[in-house]
């Protein structure tokens, strides 16, 4: 049974320009327990979609439209446009968020244990000694050796990926169904990422939450990630298991993203690169967004103007492997 | 923290140490005399001058009238002897031939006025400052932020000067909400209400021209703050925007503030001239701006040491205080 289902969410900011569309209609399912990821360049929208979900977007300033059924055991949660009061209820409790940066995400003023304290009091009526104690087990848990006198430690005294753990040890303390990680590991060094991702998973196999993963690192999805969702300008591109993905993407985007990762064992010299820029939100490319910068338009059997016309819907390819292209899914394969 | 203190405490002082110095030095170089003007102004009998300039001690080097001066402040000084014997008890800061008085006398009949007029002002000004500006930030494009700017505006662009008199002109002269300022000065300890009515219109006045400043920096402070990660942090929590604001974001937006009002305040103990003047209060301002004009050396220089030791001090307390408030200062120093 799904956890979280998402239907034809969309994010708009008005701005002086016009309205920008960050995140244009898509839809998902989160089931539980599951590690969901979604990729895309900067800018595709995968970070506001999770903000607009979490409701912790401007209210002036955006327009959040859609729908998002969080399902909490009998209950059913419309999380878009939920007051901010019941939406608080789930903030942190229900749904708990970690962000790129550990350098900054942490109130540099107030000690570890006062912010792990003060997010387990926000959403349990208990008193203080029984949240240190909750405090003291959940960085235990995240792997901070010496929790108790850690507790009374700035942020500043911890390094990147303990800071890193002590958000996860924050955002875990009042057991999530759902964890949002917005690129948990990109601000931390390549050895520090592995543990943080692992801890991670150990956690979501011990308190069975479902995570999803933002990311824009395509070798941090593949071994974390259950399924992927790769999004472009503000659009889903291709959602797919992540070994089918892997395998055979059925996009050319990507297919562009896969090839794009260095591989040292390769015989060829240059990375591969997608051509050009991502569009400007203000003015997507009318027909496919990625035609302008898609190598396979000549392949497309409707011609290259078809894509340059005509967008193509989002449809199943094979079971449980959506795309959307004009191409036959296996002339992307063949390249 | 202790070695911390220790340490901003050993630099004070070596501060003022060295700006006392500079300060007697630039006084003891001026291109007059100042024994010939302690003889009154047709005076031009040389041997009252030199006479004054024995009794001063102006006729010893500078360095030896520096070490005077400085020992005078622990242990007192007199000047002359017999029948004109002049006694200045510790800490003395000199003797003024034009008042006719110990500099310290002076100095702690203007103080109190001073103090008065700067500690009312700065709660004044925090109070409406701080206000408006998060009301500002919080209601930011809408009406409070409107109304605030249109306040930071006048009174960022309104002298004081101007403030005063227009306040003295409507307040006293055509609705007689108060009685003209009397020049005299009666302490908050002896009548209470006389010195609210004293103090209110110099309190206005300068705090009109601090909260505009204030209320502009704490807007953008507080908007800035907000954008923070460790913001966005706190609403991810699950936290009230009421509990954000108060316990996170203001939390870091008003750090700096410490520094700010802290110097603004040591400014004005070193005296609100043109307020001070503009509603006739004896106060420090008014006390340097007289022997400016009187060229009444002994008290230049105590005022101008008095007003580079409080901003010192005020340095100081700054100094803790922002240790106090922002932990990564503590452990780093």
């Amino acid at each position: 049974m799904s956890l979280l289902e998402v239907s034809n969410l969309r994010v708009e900011f008005p701005t002086l320009d016009g309205i920008v569309t960050a995140v244009d209609g898509i839809s998902f399912k989160v089931e539980k327990g599951e590690t969901l990821a979604i990729v895309g360049e900067s800018g595709c929208g995968k970070s506001v979609s999770n903000l607009a979900l979490m409701g912790l977007l401007p209210k002036r300033g955006s327009k959040v439209s859609g729908s998002a059924k969080f399902y909490l055991g009998p209950d059913t949660n419309e999380l878009i446009n939920l007051p901010e009061e019941k939406i608080q209820k789930i903030r942190g409790n229900r749904i708990s968020m970690i962000f790129q940066d550990p350098m900054s995400s942490l109130h540099p003023f107030f000690t570890i244990g006062d912010q792990l304290i003060e997010a387990h009091q926000i959403h349990n009526s208990v008193n203080k000694e029984e949240s240190t104690r909750k405090a003291i087990e959940l960085l235990k848990k995240v792997g901070i050796s010496e929790p108790e006198l850690r507790m009374k430690s700035f942020p500043h005294q911890f390094s990147g990926g303990m800071r890193q753990r002590v958000m996860i040890a924050m955002a875990l303390i009042n057991q999530p169904e759902l964890l949002i990680a917005d690129e948990p590991t990109t601000a931390l060094d390549v050895t520090v990422q592995a543990q943080i991702l692992k801890l991670l998973k150990d956690l979501q196999q011990e308190m069975q939450m479902a995570i999803i993963l933002i990311s824009h690192d395509l070798g941090v999805v593949a071994g974390a990630a259950d399924r992927v969702n790769v999004m472009y300008a503000g659009k889903l591109v291709e959602s797919a298991k992540v070994n089918d993905l892997f395998a055979k993407s059925m996009m050319p985007y990507t297919s562009g993203l896969l090839a794009s990762i260095p591989k040292p064992d390769s015989e060829v010299n240059r990375l591969s690169v997608i051509p050009g820029q991502p569009p400007s939100l203000l003015n997507v490319p009318k027909g496919c967004a990625f035609h302008p910068r898609c190598s396979f338009l000549d392949r497309v059997i409707g011609g290259p103007n078809l894509c340059k016309e005509k967008e193509p819907e989002l449809i199943e390819k094979e079971s449980g492997h959506f795309a959307r292209c004009h191409l036959e899914s296996h002339v992307v394969l063949k390249k | 923290m202790l070695s911390y203190i220790a340490k901003r405490f050993a630099i004070s002082i070596s501060i003022l140490f060295a700006v006392s110095v500079a300060v007697y030095l630039i006084f003891a170089f001026l291109p007059f005399d100042p024994a010939a003007l302690t003889c009154g102004k047709n005076c031009n009998d040389p041997g009252i001058i030199e006479a004054n300039r024995v009794r001063l001690g102006y006729d010893k080097p500078v360095w030896e009238q520096y070490w005077i001066f400085l020992s005078g402040l622990f242990v007192g000084r007199s000047f002359g002897e017999g029948a004109a014997l002049i006694e200045c008890p510790a800490p003395s800061l000199g003797y003024s031939f034009h008042e006719h008085s110990c500099v310290t006398n002076s100095i702690l009949e203007a103080l109190p006025v001073t103090m008065s007029l700067a500690i009312g002002a700065l709660i004044m000004w925090l109070l409406i400052g701080v206000g408006l500006g998060v009301l500002a930030a919080r209601f930011r494009g809408r009406f409070p932020d409107i109304g605030s700017t249109i306040f930071v505006l006048i009174g960022t662009s309104l002298p004081t000067f101007l403030t005063g008199l227009l306040l003295l002109v409507f307040v006293v002269v055509k609705w007689r909400i108060l009685p003209y300022p009397s020049g005299n000065y009666t302490p908050l300890t002896e009548n209470i209400l006389a010195w609210l009515n004293t103090m209110i219109l110099p309190w206005i006045t300068l705090a009109f021209a601090y909260a505009a400043l204030y209320t502009r920096f704490v807007r953008s402070s507080v908007i800035e703050t907000s954008s923070e990660d460790f913001i966005r942090t706190a609403r991810a929590k699950g936290l009230s925007e009421k509990v954000v604001l108060r316990k996170h974001t203001l939390r870091a937006a008003l750090a700096p503030l410490a520094t700010m009002a802290g110097l603004d305040f040591a400014g004005l103990l070193g005296g609100a001239i043109l307020t001070e003047t503009v509603f006739n209060l004896p106060g420090l301002g008014r006390l340097s701006l007289g022997a400016v004009r009187d060229y009444d050396l002994p008290i230049i220089v105590a005022t101008t040491i008095l007003a580079a030791a409080i901003v010192i001090f005020m340095n100081f307390v700054v100094d803790i205080l922002y240790a106090w408030i922002d932990p990564r200062i503590r452990v780093n120093a």
